[in-house]
């Protein structure tokens, strides 16, 4: 079965490039175009992995995570904060919310699969 | 792929660029809401996040030192004064232009740049400065190796022992192991030496650890890569046959503090990992962070759940939902729609040709037939139909620019944003709309002391309309400036030779001179609306679009230009007219009035001209044959009917056709491209029979005949435009 | 297209000989959309006499020119014996009134032969090159230059 990513961006470029690059590599592809509807759409998609931006309308990146973690859900599953800011602070507020990891924007393919890999193991 | 998504970047940067545009005009407007704010934020932040992903390092820069100053106004570190708010505009309509270089390939104005960056940095403070020039790298501090370079294998031992923190965050061991057995051949061995009895577990404790050993051509910051995220979160290292002894040391230092034996006996875990992952021990853990351990997040946490609330609120008023959906297949519809009409009045045509007894049914199907077409016609066409909002916000930029050029105040204000008008009329629209707002800027509103002088406002207001007006949509650049010099404008068309120095002229004729070709009322070219370029370029602009420009003015008060244009562009309502054995189309909306023609109507004016006698008012008669120069002129016998049309100044005129067949809806077909442009003529259309009629232009009909001096310059214009 | 027609082509290319005002000429045979019999077009006011008018060609408006009366020779009287041959120029169908369509020749291309100079400029810079075909000289037209572009055909 293919790996299931639920991308969470309000910026149409991102997803669309990372459903380019996820779908290119063989994951399944779901997106949402802000945090609440991101969360709201998470028991659905049952995601095996959780991809966020953080900067978003209605719930930034987060509340995402804390919703994901929080009891109402109770989310195992790798979070991957997508970030332009590479500050240490920004990672450590992600991680403290209960993010997995994170990808630095701009990404490529190769470190996007690659911080996938990490947080996932198999690869598509 | 990439290019396609890049199409997509710069389409989101146009709408990240209103919405930032919208938000910068309410902070100015004096709008105190957070969300404002943040808005303006997220469009810079996700054109800056875009633009990284294609490598556009100008705009990416930029974007970054806008986003901090933002950052700071978001934070409150920074209080937004007017000073500031001008900045941001400034820099706002900066990042518009990257992103129009980005696409267009054009140069970016370096010394604009440096300053505006410089003036941004003003507001940034040290600390943070840092980060400005901080470069862009590649994500995850990760450069994978070159594949093709056989590399020294050197093996790595490495040692990892996760906290029960990292299980919180998700990561699992058994994943990173993976990612390290792709970078060579990896074995794994299990220290459980640490799992205390049964009863003795603690729930979420973390008790295991793993010694690898990995033999790899890769470099030991790969190795580190994989880490990355659970730095911090675990106990780490690593070490290779070629460290040094002390290091060795250190590790064995190490093992030995945490009480590792270093016998093999351990139970090893045999790769290959691509096997389904074992149950970990840890899945089991619960995922938890506890707030103590984080100072920040309690706190966080009130903020973001307040926050939440409020964009929820936000969200139950929120833009109805919304399809995207290529132009190219609206435009494939439109044209189908097109033919469907066309076809309509073909099967209508030969069904009255028909020698049949009884065509009623037939008649009222084909009427419905009818209704159905023109539905889907408008409904098609309201989908191209956009509001002209975005237009207007680009104009308050040109406004803002044009004030600064001149060194005069001028505030604009937008009235009926909300209007739709088609895409590509709106389109079009951009630059002679441009044109007239610089030149009211520029011409129309007075230097702050003469206004001041004049009793007036410091600040020159300039008020720009749009709204639907029975089926057209109309425009209006309105200033409370010092209107227009009609002695000057006079002088200097007779000066260049536009008009006769004897030529009695209206004061709208003389107001309207300023669309001829060749006019220009600034003595020195200003920086604005110098160029060489006049109002002409104007109104042949709106010409092509089928639309229509005036300019209206009061001395002292003000100037007021109008545009009014057609709802659409490939539809419209036409009467449908016999002139000298052809078959003409005359749009709709510019007849007042058809009378049949008989002798008593006519009247002699001179020696040339003919007058039409309408219940008591009479309206000069234009034969709409000899204007198109289909045969000579015979005004003085009566035509079969008279088409009485009203011009945009007002001005009355009778077109004398040789007949009138019916009224029906006509698809317009453009001759742009390829007969260029025609006197008299608008555009065409396909008829019921598959021939082609012209679709006439009243105006320039009537414009062509009403006067020598006007017609002598129109044709002129014609002439420039033809060559 | 006078160094495709006279150099690349080593090959036999293929032409379409007709008559205007009872010479010969020819264009490539790669450059015609389709021929049509001629119908009566639509008339554009205040036009040079050597466009005709507008025709529709499936749902299209295309100019219609008089080659005749566009290479300097009398106007033709168009009926239905006529026709209107379809080309493309910058990617947009344009009619070229001829009186009635010969043959196909092959030829290749080493046989063009440059336009002879003549007095008359304006028809030299119609032509560019010439066929001998059966002892009848057959003009290759410069499509190019008849109508460099619809657009500057000056009304």
């Amino acid at each position: 079965m293919k790996t299931r990513v639920l991308a969470i961006d309000d910026s149409r470029t991102i997803r669309n490039l990372l459903a380019a690059c996820l779908e290119e590599a063989g994951f399944e592809y779901h997106s949402a175009v802000d945090g609440r509807e991101g969360v709201d759409a998470y028991p659905d998609v049952a995601p095996d992995v959780v991809i966020t931006d953080i900067n978003m309308p209605n719930l930034d990146g987060f509340g995402v995570i804390e919703e994901l973690r929080g009891e109402g859900i109770n989310s195992k599953v790798p979070i991957l904060v997508l970030t332009t800011e590479s500050s240490a602070d920004l990672k450590a507020r992600a991680r403290a919310a209960g993010a997995t990891g994170w990808i630095t924007k701009p990404f490529d393919d190769e470190s996007l699969i690659f911080a996938l890999k990490r947080v996932t193991g198999a690869v598509a | 792929m990439t290019g396609s998504i890049m199409d997509t970047f710069f389409e989101e940067c146009e709408e990240l660029l209103e919405a930032m545009d919208a938000g910068l005009a309410a902070i100015e407007e004096g709008d105190q809401d957070p969300e404002t704010v943040n808005a303006v934020f997220r469009a810079v932040h996700s054109i800056k996040g875009g633009a990284g992903a294609f490598g556009l390092d100008d705009l990416v820069a930029f974007a970054h030192n806008f986003e901090t100053v933002f950052d700071d106004v978001r934070s409150n570190k920074l209080q937004l004064d007017e000073k500031l708010i001008q900045l941001l505009f400034r820099a706002s309509d900066h990042l518009s232009d990257l992103v129009v270089c980005a696409r267009d390939g054009g140069q970016i104005d370096e010394a604009h740049h440096t300053v505006l960056i410089a003036a941004l940095a003003e507001y940034i403070d040290e600390e943070e400065e840092e980060l400005v020039f901080e470069p862009m790298g590649m994500g995850a501090a990760f450069e994978p190796a070159p594949l093709a370079e056989v590399q020294q294998e050197t093996s790595y031992d490495i040692r990892f022992h996760p906290l029960k923190e990292m299980f919180a965050t998700g990561n699992e061991p058994y994943f990173l192991f993976q990612a390290l057995a792709d970078l060579g051949t990896l074995s794994v061995k299990l220290d459980d030496s640490e799992l205390p009895g049964f009863d003795a577990m603690e729930d979420g404790e973390s008790y295991l650890s793993w010694e690898l050993t990995l033999v790899t051509g890769e470099s030991r910051s790969s190795i580190e890569a994989v880490f990355e995220f659970v730095e911090g979160l675990c106990e780490l290292s690593i070490s290779s046959e070629g460290d040094d002894a002390a290091e060795a040391d250190a590790l064995a230092a190490l093992n030995a503090a945490f009480g590792i034996p270093l016998a093999e006996d351990d139970a090893a875990v045999a790769l290959p990992l691509e096997q389904p992952a074992p149950e970990p021990v840890e899945a089991s853990a619960p995922a938890e962070v506890e707030a103590e351990e984080v100072p920040d997040s309690a706190e966080d946490a009130v903020v973001e759940k307040a926050a939440v609330a409020k964009k929820d609120a936000a969200k139950s008023s929120g833009p109805k939902p919304t399809l995207r959906v290529e132009l190219d297949r609206v435009d494939r519809l439109i044209n189908a729609v097109g033919e469907l009409i066309i076809n309509h009045s073909m099967l209508a045509q030969q069904i009255a040709n028909l020698d049949a007894s009884d065509t009623r049914d037939v008649e009222t199907e084909l009427e419905g037939f009818k209704n159905l077409a023109r539905d889907i016609q408008e409904g098609v066409m309201a989908i191209r139909a956009q509001p002209v909002k975005p237009l207007f916000q680009r104009m308050a930029r040109i406004v803002r620019e044009a004030s600064a050029a001149t060194g005069k105040t001028a505030k604009l204000i937008t009235i009926g944003e909300a209007t739709e008008v088609d895409k590509t009329v709106i389109e079009r629209l951009a630059d002679p709309l441009t044109h007239i707002l610089r030149n009211a800027v520029d011409h129309g509103i007075e230097a702050p002391e003469n206004r001041a002088a004049a009793g007036k406002d410091k600040a020159g207001e300039i008020r720009l309309t749009a709204a639907h007006r029975s089926g057209s949509v109309c425009i209006e650049v309105k200033d409370d400036g010092a209107g227009l010099n009609r002695k000057k404008i006079r002088q200097i068309a007779i000066d260049k030779g536009l008009i006769p120095a004897d030529a009695e002229l209206s004061d709208s004729e003389i107001d309207n001179l300023l669309f001829m070709p060749g006019f220009s009322t600034a003595k020195e070219i200003s920086n604005l609306s110098g160029r060489g370029v006049g109002l002409d370029v104007v109104k042949n602009a709106v010409t092509a679009l089928g639309g229509r420009v005036s300019i209206s003015s009061v001395p002292g008060e003000g100037s007021m230009f109008s545009i009014i244009l057609p709802l659409t562009l490939a539809v419209m309502d036409g009467m449908v007219v016999s002139v000298a054995g052809h078959t003409m189309v005359v749009p709709i909306t510019a007849i007042v009035e058809t009378m049949r023609g008989n002798e008593d109507m006519i009247n002699n004016l001179g020696s040339d001209g003919t007058l039409l006698s309408i219940r008591g008012s009479f309206v000069p008669i234009c034969d709409v044959a000899g204007s198109l120069g289909l045969r000579t002129s015979t005004t003085n016998e009566p035509a079969g009917v008279y088409l009485l049309v009203e011009t945009e100044n007002g001005d009355r005129c009778a077109l004398a056709v040789d007949d009138i067949h019916d009224q029906r809806q006509v698809v317009i077909k453009s001759l742009d491209g390829v007969c260029g442009n025609v006197p008299g003529v608008s555009a065409a259309t396909i008829l019921g029979d598959g021939k082609i009629a012209m679709i006439l232009d009243p105006e320039s009909i009537v414009t062509a005949s009403s006067s020598a001096a006007v017609f002598d310059t129109d044709r002129r214009m014609n002439n420039a435009i033809a060559s | 297209m006078q160094l495709q027609a006279e150099t690349k082509h080593t090959e036999h290319s293929e032409f379409v000989s007709f008559t205007v005002a009872g010479q010969a000429f020819c264009l490539q045979i790669t450059q015609i959309r389709e021929i049509r019999r001629w119908q009566p077009v639509t008339v554009l006011p205040h036009a040079p006499a050597d466009v005709l008018g507008v025709m529709n060609l499936r749902g299209a408006v295309i100019p219609i020119y008089d080659l005749s009366a566009r290479f300097g020779l009398q106007q033709t009287e168009a009926s239905e014996r006529n026709v209107v041959i379809v080309v493309s120029v910058n990617d947009k169908p344009v009619g070229l009134l001829a009186e009635s369509v010969s043959e196909i020749i092959s030829i290749d291309p080493d046989d063009i032969q440059e336009t002879p100079q003549v007095d008359s400029r304006n028809t030299m810079d119609f032509i560019q090159g010439i066929i001998s075909q059966n002892d009848e000289m057959v003009r290759i037209i410069n499509l190019n230059a008849v109508i460099s572009s619809p657009e500057q055909v000056s009304l």
